[in-house]
């Protein structure tokens, strides 16, 4: 299979990298460019674990061929605290125990952010649809909704 | 290790701090499974079996050998043949030897340069199979004359004329079975089925294995027990413990599920015999068609009752498969299906059997749901029939501190009045219904565990202190362990930090289960950091030049016990610490203990659903937990444990379930039809905590993770009895079932 | 395989037709990756048409809309002239899988899919929309209602891409709706589904109806007798109870992991009738 070259930006940093054609976009960001933090849990799509932002719209990664990244704007988890400061959601995760094995955690994270970058005071419910295609088995997802919305609150006061 | 006082102030203990693995986890930075890589690490793939039941005539692997890329190819015959039946059946679960037992099951492994070359060699495997007859289902596997899936298992205490797929039996209880049964004024008895279950973890399992020419072997995996992977991987390559080394990578969730080995030993084999380090990680379909899913079952129960709701008799014959090896899980079951109740009269019978699926492995109280299901739906039953309040009967019959157990131990301190009586003072009890709608109430219960544990406590020269561990973090462990040990040494929550070690690092310990970590674990910390304050204690001693008896620890300080110890100001772990050099080096306090006291777990939870009574579906409204943890070390992930086990449980009522063809294969190996809860199927879970202290813990704790699965099953079905009026005897009751069962009712 | 991104619409017809081998398109993707995933399909070559100009644009045209063949279901979810016109339409593109699916996943790549449970495929036959299609032999427009043939398979010749989805103009007093079951509140596919679009005459009653089931025959049904059972009607007891029964007459299900025959069967029916209360509803009707 010939491989492919693409040049895309990554959690805002120019990123290049070759791929074969049918090698997926989170295949990609964990093998070629060291960005383990999205996780393949069922490589359908069915789980979420590998949620991006592709061009500001979130995906699951595992769904994405590596090539369709040309020239996009791909954001991860890795992205998603600037430095030493944590985003929100992130402080509010640790700070609301919305974590427990934290397998799922980056991409319910990535998730949250893009729901309140649309949505800055999402309802229980509104929050439950946005995240149901983020399983988590450890929680039962009561204190992930909690951290969302304290973290929404938080942001909104800002 | 006996409670200190039930009366101790906690200072540390029972606060909510961040758990030190949190910022990694938020960050993406937290190593799992599947994220370790070493150089010229090769992919390895697994061939599996199409088929529920064949023979394995040969196997040709040149094809795959002679590819480029291919560095490897093993099947059974690259594995020992293993004398012991326990290991070997988790060997040859690992990798079929002679015969396939089930979809799914490997039958060669390959490792290559990269997944590609590895999938298109795992094609050029030629296996020649002679397909057999199968059977998947319980009640089919145990008639004479059903497929026998492996001969020669069934234990003596099996009478003759079963089918040979009876592979064991049990009996439990005491008392009288027909002098109870004629005290009821009620006897109800009903048959039940469960589906088997996966535990759903989200990280699919991974490991990568080193081997060296030298014959020393390094193993890195997501696992709950990498002391027991070392003993099950060690006896499988035909090495001494000491020259494998185990390490435990974050874990993505296990529930029990990671308590046994699949691909590792596959990986360790390809390992040696290529030269390389190979990296396995399951995909999500062989996840489900190829780790340890639950048992299912096929049970009749039997309970008699007065007009009163007092309990006179009860019965339970349960029927288990955990797929193609035997198990013990019936035993459990057994045990547990009674063990809410003080009965004069009480007897459970059980029988494994095995069917053409994979081998199962543990899942959060195993064997306890859907025994407690069958047990608590019973009990419901009787209680409408005889127009009686169910928390009212469930108190009445409850037991407690002195019942005879169902399963012959005497009950020391344990909580389940206290649930009970929290659940009726709870406003969820009493709330207004609408139209549809129904509420249900099952007990839960289960044992907890101690077990082998080893703890090294180490204090170091500024102050701080490493706790090393050997039981893999899956639910908080780092947190809470880190908080006893700050609890007993008197020092903040942030002095401490706590590692899981490897297996060169520490003693054996235990695998991470039957909810004995933070029992088990917090003893044995508890006790390092006494050894440590002894030692400290002693250097105070030396430096004030008194006796070491005369010197005690207060509020994380050697202070003179006393005024006749002498006069001088408290010195503290870190004074102390500064000066370890010049007074007999390093300060350390280790634990090495086989625990026991582990105190059993009740828990009662509340559910009201909704059922849409023109297509079948239920939706739950409003749910609480109540449950006795003792003493809860960290509030929010004891809450964690009971919200994230509930909602295993109403997956399990009400879609969760492993589907099979007539070809005895898998029909949904993936999480599109193998359906958890997400997060808009769900209500906020309440949870209210009961801190009944465990006597056998110097802080009460008691292990909080099984329980909360065990209650949903029965309080959901008993919710939509309520609801509709028809009584759901088969799980998961999905929309298609309950809405047979409600136009069948008219 | 090789992947490459067409720049026109002709050029990925050309691609398509010269491949000797297996070759798929790829919009959304979220369906040809699962299937990638599993070997379901090897194909030699993929044909990404998201770059084609205009494919993925959403533009009013004759009082209705034309709709690009890439224009994800959150692209379509967030326009507010398409969700005013044509609800059902839209509520049934946005059942589509999660939130992530809903990123990528495009209504025509649901209908090419070939599945009977296609959640966008019932309100787009219900609205009569039509596909124009680029091939070999240049354009043509078709009814979504003839694109299905049977599970998995399309009538679309080796070559033929859709381009754009076309949802007519429609009166005032008219509007549709969709309902699909699922075991589960979101992630599952669709056990059965009615898509229902009405109008409505001066004096409320339904004076047309056209109703479509999902997931209950190999292909997505439009049941004539369905609608017949309501025009005229004003969903009194009756016609919702002749609209159930005409839409489990129609049913020619499969019992499989997802559901069985009889569940689905009686699941259309209570579906239809819901779903044309809300249609009814939206359109200004009142009982």
């Amino acid at each position: 299979m010939k491989s492919i070259h693409v040049t895309t930006t990554v959690n805002g940093e120019p990123a290049e990298f070759i791929c074969t054609p049918d090698e997926t976009l989170l295949d990609v960001l964990r093998n070629r460019l060291g960005l383990t933090g999205s996780k393949e849990g069922c490589g359908t799509g069915d789980c979420g674990a590998c949620s991006v932002t592709v061009n500001g719209r979130l995906v699951c990664s595992c769904l994405v061929l590596g090539a369709e990244a040309e020239g996009a704007e791909i954001t991860t988890i890795e992205g998603m605290a600037s430095g030493e400061a944590l985003h929100p959601l992130q402080r509010h995760f640790i700070e609301s125990a919305a974590l427990q094995c934290g397998i799922c955690t980056p991409g319910i994270l990535v998730a949250a952010k893009a729901l309140l970058e649309q949505n800055p005071d999402p309802s229980d419910s509104e929050i439950r649809y946005w995240l149901a295609g983020n399983l988590c088995r450890c929680t039962g997802y009561d204190k992930i909704i909690n951290a969302v919305k304290s973290a929404a609150a938080e942001m909104r006061s800002n | 290790m006996p409670l200190d006082t039930p009366k101790r102030k906690f200072k540390v203990v029972g606060t909510r701090p961040p758990r030190p693995d949190g910022l990694d986890k938020v960050t993406g930075r937290a190593l799992y499974g599947a994220d370790m890589t070493a150089p010229g690490m090769l992919t390895g793939r697994i061939l599996r079996s199409p088929h529920a039941h064949a023979r394995i005539k040969s196997i040709d692997t040149s094809a795959a050998e002679a590819l480029a890329g291919v560095r490897a190819v093993i099947t059974a015959a690259d594995l020992p043949v293993l004398e012991d039946d326990f290991i070997r059946d988790i060997q040859d679960n690992c990798m079929a030897r002679g015969k396939a037992l089930y979809d799914g099951h490997a039958v060669a492994a390959v490792a290559a340069t990269d997944a590609a070359t590895a999938r298109k060699a795992l094609k050029l495997i030629k296996v020649d199979y002679e397909i057999l007859p199968h059977v998947t289902d319980v009640d089919a596997a145990m008639k004479p004359g059903a497929p026998v899936v492996q001969k020669g298992r069934t234990l003596e205490n099996v009478p003759a004329g079963m089918s040979e797929n009876v592979t064991s039996h049990c009996e439990f209880g005491h008392g009288d079975l027909p002098s109870g049964f004629a005290k009821a004024d009620k006897i109800i008895e009903r048959s039940f089925r469960t589906a088997a279950t996966h535990q759903g973890y989200i990280e699919p399992h991974a490991c990568l294995a080193s081997f060296t020419s030298d014959g020393k072997a390094d193993l890195w995996c997501c696992t709950q027990g990498q002391f027991f992977v070392r003993t099950l991987c060690a006896q499988m390559m035909g090495m001494e413990a000491s020259q494998l080394r185990v390490t435990s990578s974050e874990i993505g969730g296990g529930f029990g599920g990671k308590t046994t080995v699949f691909i590792e030993p596959v990986a360790l084999a390809l390992s040696r015999k290529s030269g390389r380090p190979v990296k396995i990680v399951m995909t999500r379909d062989e996840v489900f068609k190829a780790t340890g899913p639950t048992v299912s079952s096929s049970m009749d129960i039997r309970i008699g009752m007065t007009r009163n709701g007092r309990i006179t008799a009860g019965e339970a014959h349960l029927r288990y498969s955990g797929g193609a090896f035997p198990n013990a899980t019936i035993e459990m079951g057994g045990q547990a299906a009674f063990a809410a109740y003080d009965l004069g009269a009480v007897r459970t019978f059980g029988w494994n059997i095995l069917t053409n699926r994979p081998k199962e492995a543990a899942y959060r109280a195993p064997g306890a749901p859907m025994a407690i299901y069958a047990v608590e739906s019973v009990v419901d039953e009787l209680c409408q029939e005889l127009g009686l309040d169910p928390l009212k009967v469930r108190l009445l019959n409850a037991a407690r501190k002195g019942t005879k157990s169902s399963y012959g131990p005497t009950f020391d301190d344990i909580g389940l009045v206290a649930t009970l009586e929290a659940a009726t003072r709870h406003p969820h009890y009493t709330a207004p219904l609408g139209p549809n709608q129904g509420r249900g109430l099952s007990c839960g219960f289960w044992f907890n565990f101690g077990g082998n544990t080893c703890v090294s406590l180490n204090v170091n020269t500024d102050g701080t202190v490493g706790v090393t561990e050997g039981n893999p973090d899956i639910g908080g462990s780092r947190a809470s362990i880190s908080l006893m040990a700050a609890e007993e040494l008197g020092i903040p929550y942030e002095k401490v930090r706590t590692f899981v070690a490897d297996t060169a690092s520490l003693g054996y310990n235990d695998v991470t289960d039957g909810s004995r970590v933070t029992f088990a674990v917090g003893l044995a910390t508890i006790k390092a950091a006494r050894a440590a304050i002894r030692n400290m204690c002693a250097r105070a001693a030396k430096i004030w030049g008194i006796d070491e008896e005369a010197v005690e620890w207060i509020d994380g300080a050697a202070c003179p016990a006393g005024p006749n110890a002498g006069k001088f100001p408290p010195m503290t772990l870190a004074e102390i610490a500064a000066v370890s050099a010049e007074t007999g080096g390093p300060i350390a306090g280790h634990h090495e203990v086989n625990a026991d006291g582990a105190g059993v777990s009740f828990g009662v939870h509340l559910v009201d659903v909704e059922v849409d009574p023109e297509t079948g579906a239920t939706k739950v409204l409003r749910y609480t937990v109540f449950q006795d943890a003792g003493k809860a070390v960290h509030p929010d992930y004891v809450e964690g444990q009971m919200q994230g086990g509930a909602v295993q449980g109403i997956g399990w009522a009400l879609n969760e379930e492993y589907i099979y063809g007539d070809d005895g294969r898998l029909q949904n190996a993936g999480f599109l039809d193998y359906r958890v809860p997400v997060a808009s199927d769900l209500p906020p879970i309440e949870t209210v905590i009961l801190e009944i202290p465990n006597p056998g813990h110097p802080y009460g704790v008691r292990g909080v993770g099984e329980t909360p699965i065990v209650p949903p099953l029965a309080a959901i079905a008993n919710a939509v009895s309520r609801a509709v009026g028809v009584r759901m005897t088969e799980l998961p009751m999905s929309p298609p079932r309950l809405l047979k069962a409600l136009l069948s009712k008219g | 395989m090789r992947y490459i991104a067409a720049k026109t619409a002709d050029e990925a017809a050309g691609l398509l037709v010269d491949e000797p081998g297996l070759a798929r398109i790829l919009a959304g993707g979220t369906d040809l990756l699962v299937q990638l995933k599993s070997g379901l399909v090897e194909p030699d070559l993929v044909v990404d048409i998201k770059n084609i100009p205009g494919i993925r644009d959403v533009t009013p045209e004759n009082g209705g809309f034309r709709i690009g063949a890439a224009v994800s279901a959150a692209e379509l979810g967030e326009h507010k002239g398409v969700l005013a016109l044509w609800p059902g339409v839209v509520e049934g593109v946005e059942l589509i899988g999660s939130t992530q699916v809903q990123g990528r996943a495009t209504m025509v790549g649901n209908l090419c899919n070939g599945s009977p449970a296609g959640d966008a495929v019932p309100g787009l036959v219900a609205a009569n929309a039509t596909v124009r299609i680029t091939g070999p032999g240049g354009s043509r427009d078709c009814p979504v209602l003839d694109i299905p043939a049977g599970p998995g398979k399309t009538t679309l010749a080796k070559g033929e891409i859709i381009t754009s989805v076309f949802l007519p103009a429609r009166p005032e007093n008219a509007s549709d709706a969709y309902l699909r079951f699922i075991p589960r509140t979101e992630m599952d596919i669709g056990v059965a589904s009615a898509g229902v679009s009405l109008e409505l005459a001066a004096d409320g009653a339904i004076s047309a109806a056209r109703v479509a089931l999902g997931a209950v025959a190999p292909k997505v049904l439009l049941v004539a007798d369905a609608a017949t059972a309501i025009v005229g009607s004003k969903l009194e007891d009756g016609a919702l109870a002749a609209l159930a029964k005409a839409c489990e007459a129609a049913c020619n299900p499969i019992d499989d992991k997802r559901g069985t025959i009889e569940f689905r069967t009686r699941t259309a029916g209570v579906l239809a009738r819901r779903a044309a209360l809300i249609a009814y509803q939206r359109a200004g009707g009142s009982k």
